[in-house]
């Protein structure tokens, strides 16, 4: 097993015919994962690559194919609503990659989706990825951008709010030889859809699981808030790196949600809260995959 | 993207919230005009205040020697004389750094006598991914401070996005802050309007301290927004083509402007190690350990996923703009985008900028060895890097070697 989604999940693309959105379907396919359709308003009845059929619409994707899951690669003034649609078609997952979503668009889409089935992964996130039994872990389940080939089928379950430090740490553990259940990239926005602590309960209770790598960065509590039930509930060991400790007060550093405002969000109190839980902290990122390795 | 002053009273005042009446101006003469209009109005005391993108202005003093930002005048020459010594001059606060910031615009608006000073804010939390307003009766000073020293004086509403703020949740905070009688259907109605100017600008941060309760010539109790400090959501000023216009680049650093030209995300430390990176998370794990190793990051630079040799080249230059710059680091985490390319741009910059200082190159991910291969054949004279730490350690020591 693996969380969120396995090398069966039927997976639609809203934007497959956009530069960004092509040239990663591209990927997932060769990566293996079950591509079922694309949706592109006014390109329905196309086919993507002359194999992915294209629709105008999620519902008749989801319809038509029996997809489950969505990446999202629209530009963000349409990605509120290309999520909404998603919602609106019944699927169990949606993975938005766009980057520079509106904070007023995301509340209001966290708002409509209070009682629906969906589960919202990012927006601004590299995605998720559940490695399969192939070389260089072909066959998983690539939904997003994240490279493929660094993976390695195993029972390390890897969230992070930024794509390439968790690049770093998968690398880090493929490189000695353990690999990963899923991979989830949570994204770097002050709104999302899917907290550090929503995901780390799932690895908790996913029996394939047995060590939790979790990095974060400044701004926001969503990392002490997952610290502090870890501390409390969580069976399996877990390693931990927060980035931005040098960072000035105030600024952005690239990441919308990555600001310490009002001495709030900072590295300090947040790796403070992370060793009060009995998380291991990995006091430069060269070093995720050891501490981890360590507890295992 | 931050605001002035005025600029936020004039995007207040369009959402029906009550201001000071008042003018910006660029000159003296005009500063003694808008003066005259107050006076002729019947305020009997005018304040001329800098706009510039920091606070503590009041406090702080311009590198003439001329003490405080902010002055109050009895006359429209007293106004041309403050003004006179305000503008095209620096001001130095708590919050500008010792280089100050020029004053170029400033406000000249009605005094009214301030009976009761109040904080009113509006921001996401995040935790609940919410608007929310913080209020308090402890206004015109440092909030932060308050909310260390006595978090009970903080009131907090949640909003509900998708109703706005409610009337009845408004009177709620009226009530809290003892705005009752005559007052509390003025503060209800600036309550409100300072919600619908966050939202429908899209602000990232609204706050007016001090709201404050005033007294007029006549006697009479009324409130105002008396400062303001509003920034926008840089991913929303697409559909916000009245406030783009708004933008002072003077207030920004010119090397941020210029990087951001070419879609680099860079910001200036004070460090002397330069890094070079792709992606947000890795660029400030890439400060970090720089730090940790003993050294001192110079800036802050994501050239993003798809770094371009165009970019790279930018990257290089923008970075060596800084004459603090003594070594850099380049930590490359290609995942999908071929090292090779990366080393092509890396060399390539290197030589068009002639670059004498320490050079460290990380590169891992896709392609690498032939990128390593690149590097290593370039001739120049540069220093490879396996892991993270490995290349920040030998960052640290060929600065201190060089």
């Amino acid at each position: 097993m693996a969380i969120l989604v396995t090398p069966e999940t039927k997976v639609l693309v809203q934007g497959i015919t956009g530069a960004f959105g092509a040239r990663h379907t591209q990927l997932s396919l060769a990566y293996g994962t079950r591509i079922a359709a694309g949706v592109t308003p006014g390109k329905g009845g196309q086919f993507f690559e002359n194999t992915v059929p294209i629709f105008d619409t999620v519902r008749e994707a989801v319809e038509a194919t029996g997809a489950t899951a969505s990446a999202i690669f629209v530009p963000p003034p349409f990605a509120a609503d290309a999520i909404l649609e998603g919602v609106d078609a019944g699927l169990d997952l949606v993975v938005c990659i766009t980057e520079g979503i509106p904070i007023r668009d995301m509340m209001m889409v966290k708002r409509a989706m209070l009682g629906k089935k969906t589960r919202l992964i990012g927006p601004n996130c590299p995605g998720i990825v559940t490695p399969g039994d192939g070389r260089d872990s072909i066959g998983g389940c690539r939904i997003g951008i994240a490279p493929g080939y660094i993976h390695k089928k195993g029972h390390v379950g890897v969230v992070s709010r930024s794509g390439t430090l968790t690049y770093e740490a998968v690398w880090q553990l493929t490189c000695r030889g353990v690999g990963q259940s899923t991979c989830v990239g949570i994204g770097g926005d002050p709104v999302n859809g899917t907290s550090h602590l929503d995901v780390i309960k799932m690895f908790n209770d996913d029996p394939d699981t047995h060590g939790i790598i979790m990095i974060g960065e400044i701004g926001g509590s969503a990392e002490e808030e997952a610290a502090e039930w870890i501390g409390n509930y969580c069976k399996k060991p877990v390693a931990g790196f927060i980035a931005g400790a040098t960072a000035p007060p105030g600024r952005r550093m690239g990441h919308a949600g990555a600001i310490v405002s009002g001495g709030k969000g900072t590295a300090a109190a947040k790796i403070a809260a992370l060793r009060e839980a009995g998380i291991a902290v990995a006091e430069t990122p060269s070093v995720m995959a050891e501490r981890l390795l360590k507890l295992m | 993207m931050n605001l002035h002053e005025y600029q936020a009273k004039q995007l207040l005042a369009q959402h029906g919230v009550a201001v000071p009446s008042g003018e910006a101006v660029t000159t003296p003469e005009r500063a003694r005009e808008a003066a005259a209009r107050l006076f002729a109005a019947g305020q009997t005391l005018a304040v001329v205040k800098s706009q510039i993108h920091a606070g503590g202005r009041g406090k702080g003093t311009f590198k003439s020697g001329f003490q405080g930002g902010v002055k109050l005048c009895r006359s429209a020459d007293d106004v041309f004389e403050k003004a006179s010594a305000m503008l095209g001059n620096v001001l130095v606060t708590k919050q500008t750094g010792p280089e100050g910031r020029e004053v170029k615009t400033l406000l000249i608006a009605g005094a009214a006598t301030i009976k009761k000073e109040l904080y009113l804010a509006v921001l996401l939390d995040r935790s609940t991914s919410q608007p929310l307003i913080m209020a308090s009766t402890e206004g015109g000073v440092d909030i932060e401070e308050v909310a260390e020293k006595s978090p009970e004086k903080i009131i907090k509403e949640l909003i509900d996005p998708s109703v706005g703020l409610m009337p009845y949740q408004a009177r709620k905070l009226a009530a809290a802050l003892g705005l009752r009688g005559g007052l509390m259907a003025q503060a209800t109605k600036l309550f409100l309007g300072v919600y619908k100017a966050w939202w429908e600008c899209d602000a990232a941060m609204l706050e007016i301290n001090p709201l404050c309760v005033v007294t007029g010539a006549d006697g009479m109790e009324s409130i105002l927004a008396v400062d303001a400090k509003m920034s926008i959501e840089d991913n929303a000023l697409f559909r916000h083509k009245e406030i783009q216009a708004m933008r002072d680049l003077g207030e920004e650093a010119p090397l941020e402007i210029e990087a951001s030209k070419f879609n680099l995300n860079y910001i200036k430390l004070e460090g002397n190690i330069a890094c070079l990176v792709n992606g947000a998370g890795l660029a400030m794990a890439t400060m970090d350990i720089i730090q940790h190793f003993g050294g001192n990051p110079a800036n802050f630079l994501d050239v993003g996923g798809g770094a371009s040799k165009e970019q790279v080249s930018a990257a290089f230059k923008i970075i060596l703009s800084d004459p603090h710059v003594k070594a850099i680091l380049v930590n490359i985490f290609g995942g999908i985008m071929d090292c090779n390319v990366i080393a092509t741009g890396i060399v390539a910059a290197v030589l068009e900028t002639g670059l004498t200082i320490p050079l460290v190159v990380r590169l891992e991910g896709n392609n690498v060895q032939m990128g390593k291969k690149t590097l290593a054949e370039s001739g120049l004279n540069l220093i490879t890097g396996d892991s993270m730490a490995d290349a920040a350690q030998r960052v640290v020591a060929a600065l201190a070697a060089s």
